[in-house]
């Protein structure tokens, strides 16, 4: 029986460092494995004794993709330990933020490192000398969400104007406004981006999933809702640990994350857009229909035509909210320090991003935990990985290499912040098993 | 061949530049590399969006596996490399990556300050490892995190965190122009001045590293009404002793204080003396 390995070192096209390794005896596969070997960095350690007002900054520095959403959720989190609430204007700015980071993260996924594998191209720069028009498309689109996050954040990676209790410095009318004509752009060439990437070849690939999202009754989740699956899971975010832990795998040094009673779960896009379809706005619906999809999609290859309806959409938001803008009365609302126990989770570009924080009486953070999207989807990447090599086993190995690193941009797994979670796994004989490298520890 | 004497990476002894120009067609490789870090600072490189696709025809892009799938073999004219060392594997790979770069340049806090998991350096690792990990005897990473120029090198270093796109630019047009980039040395309240904020220090504002820390992000912290925390870290001749002083007096607690310089640069020489003279005995 022939044996053939596939061996993907470093993982192109993602966020962060990892391997993909698939092993197959003939047409059996004998072992699939994505290896993410991101050096350990402490986080919840050296957050503890640290002032919660300094969770925002400390945490967005897990991840340069998705800072915004490491400030949202640990915000979040914070203002429940000290029971705090914030205007309904500081909230429309938080979301205006969250729109911004989506905008900017979904066109770098959809059009820089997920396009071209359906155009058969090592990268966006190749695909730009073909067609230039398209990458300075998705370069624009792009451009204008890291405006909005620099106008209300201060800077796109790593903002410094979120805080726990509202914004340092409230953006002015006259400050945003030059973005509406911008965003007017951005919503037409996102129309674009969904007939466009309508039209790439799609594997047929379907799974039943557990789709695992933020919900609420009155527009689609970034900063607010309860978590809904669509196997009937309806909880509140604090609850969140009784519903899902974290297993060991043999294979790994990954901590995978799993619902007690669902197992693997998805999260990200597709499941937004699954659990809350009918909270898009028709011009977003309608676009979705007209590329094909259905009020559900289960093909996590057609995530690039999702995550474009998404970016419409928060394109959409962006406007409103920009347009509706009267400064709120004040910035923030003052915060004393305090005892108190505090859980948040808002929608990642990626997925739910979890934290939780303990506060001492002082203020200071006793204990923390954070679980990012990656770290969720990590368990139904692979389980996509033995499928797909299981249908296209017959495949040449280039051809099956290549399928397989897109199954996995699939998720547009962020390995910066799923470091973050990844515990070790002993093998026998040493550490980490035979494995030279380091293993991946938060 | 021409050289090119370069500012002083801190921490590192003098270095030459040397960038082989092409003669003929060849066009520079640049390469793109990353340590312990957040991916941010070599975001920062797409980010620049519509220079992007300049900078894509002014170099061959070798190795940027976050951007493409296709890799071209060393030597390297330019490398770019992003995170601190912190585990034996990234000690031993930083010099397969001086050896197959002709200029290597560290980009953002992590590389060249070790970065915000540097405040292990204050601990004893495994104290944080048995914060989070079941089986600390087994983990294999460094007890400490340390900049690139700790361990070979470095031709030049931007800072920040993240780093100035436009910085980034600028180092790279000059680097490709066979000139040395330029980055201001001075403070960030240089940059406050000019952008005729009011100074938090006078006006009883909120903690403030500016007057110790490097230009670069135009005093941004400052404009949103909130003090600087050093994400440039020290500048060059700082007095860090006089401002302490200055906010103690101003009846801040010291274990705030320390806190203040332990951010994004805390283990930077200056910040790192500073911190812990002032750290609090058995806290």
């Amino acid at each position: 029986m022939k044996s053939r390995t596939i061996k993907v070192d470093p993982l192109a096209r993602v966020e962060g460092e990892g391997t993909l390794i698939v092993r197959m005896d003939g047409d059996a596969i004998r072992d699939v494995q994505l290896k993410i070997f991101e050096p350990p960095r402490f986080f919840e350690a050296f957050l503890r004794d640290r002032s919660f007002m300094e969770a925002p900054d400390i945490t967005a520095r897990i991840c340069g993709i998705c800072p915004v959403a490491y400030q949202m959720s640990s915000i979040q989190a914070m203002e429940q330990a000290l029971h705090l609430t914030v205007s309904d204007g500081i909230k429309d700015l938080r979301r205006l933020m969250y729109c911004g980071e989506w905008i900017e993260s979904h066109a770098l996924h959809i059009y820089l490192l997920h396009a071209p594998d359906f155009v058969d191209m090592q990268d966006a720069l190749q695909l730009a000398k073909q067609s230039p028009e398209v990458v300075r498309r998705g370069l624009e689109i792009k451009k204008i969400g890291n405006e909005i996050v620099t106008i209300v954040g201060g800077r796109e990676i790593h903002p410094i104007n979120a805080r726990v209790g509202g914004f340092y410095r409230l953006p002015t009318a006259h400050e945003l406004n030059p973005l509406k004509e911008k965003l007017q752009w951005a919503r037409d060439a996102s129309v674009e981006t969904i007939r466009w990437v309508a039209t790439l070849p799609f594997p047929s690939f379907e799974r039943n999933y557990v789709f695992v999202a933020l919900r609420n009754r009155k527009e689609y989740p970034m900063n607010d809702g309860r978590i809904v699956s669509t196997s009937g899971l309806d909880i509140a975010v604090s609850e969140y640990e009784q519903h899902f832990t974290e297993e060991h795998v043999e294979h790994s040094h990954a901590l995978h994350s799993v619902m007690k009673d669902a197992g693997p779960y998805f999260v990200g896009p597709l499941a937004r857009y699954n659990l809350n379809f009918d909270t898009l706005s028709p011009l977003a619906k309608d676009a979705a229909r007209n590329a094909g999809l259905g009020e559900t999609c289960r093909n996590p290859f057609k995530s690039i035509i999702v995550r474009s309806v998404e970016m419409l959409y928060a394109c959409e938001e962006a406007l409103r909210i920009i347009e509706a803008y009267h400064p709120p009365h004040s910035p923030f609302t003052p915060v004393q320090p305090a005892e108190g126990t505090g859980t948040g989770c808002t929608e990642a570009p990626r997925g739910i991003l979890y934290h939780r924080y303990r506060l001492d009486p002082k203020g200071l953070i006793a204990d923390a935990r954070i679980v990012p999207p990656t770290a969720q989807n990590q368990k139904t990447i692979e389980e996509d990985l033995r499928q797909y090599v299981t249908q296209h086993i017959k495949e040449p190995i280039g051809r099956l290499t290549w399928g397989c690193e897109q199954a996995i941009r699939n998720y547009d797994p962020c390995i910066s912040c799923a470091t973050h979670f990844l515990k070790l796994q002993i093998q026998e004989g040493g550490a980490y098993g035979q494995n030279k490298r380091s293993p991946a520890l938060p | 061949m021409s050289k090119t004497k370069l500012h002083e990476p801190s921490g590192s002894k003098s270095t030459t530049l040397r960038v082989r120009r092409p003669v003929g067609s060849r066009r520079p490789k640049l390469a793109v590399w990353k340590l312990a870090s957040c991916d941010g600072c070599q975001l920062s490189i797409l980010d620049c969006e519509h220079e992007l696709l300049a900078i894509a025809d002014a170099v061959t892009i070798a190795y940027f596996p976050e951007a493409t799938r296709a890799q071209v073999k060393g030597p390297y004219d330019i490398s770019l490399v992003e995170g601190s060392i912190t585990t034996p594997h990234d000690a031993e790979h930083i010099h397969h990556i001086r050896r197959s770069s002709m200029l290597l340049v560290s980009i953002g806090a992590c590389a060249t300050s070790g970065g915000i998991q540097a405040l292990r350096n204050f601990k004893d690792v495994k104290d944080y490892a048995k914060i989070v990990y079941a089986s600390p005897e087994f983990l294999e990473t460094l007890g400490k995190s340390t900049p690139i120029s700790d361990h070979v090198p470095v031709d030049f270093e931007l800072r920040g965190c993240p780093i100035s796109k436009t910085q980034l630019v600028a180092a790279l047009t000059a680097l490709l122009h066979n000139r040395r980039p330029v980055v201001p040395n001075y403070g960030v309240c240089i940059e406050c001045k000019r952008k005729g904020n009011v100074c938090g220090l006078i006006t009883h504002g909120p903690p403030c590293l500016g007057p110790v820390t490097q230009a670069g992000c135009g005093a941004l912290c400052p404009s949103y009404n909130r003090g600087c925390f050093g994400c440039f870290g020290p500048k060059e001749s700082v007095n860090t002793a006089s401002l302490s002083d200055f906010w103690l007096k101003s009846d801040m607690p010291k274990d705030e204080l320390v806190r203040l310089y332990r951010g994004f640069t805390a283990t930077a020489e200056a910040f790192r003396k500073e911190s812990e003279s002032h750290e609090v005995q058995n806290h």
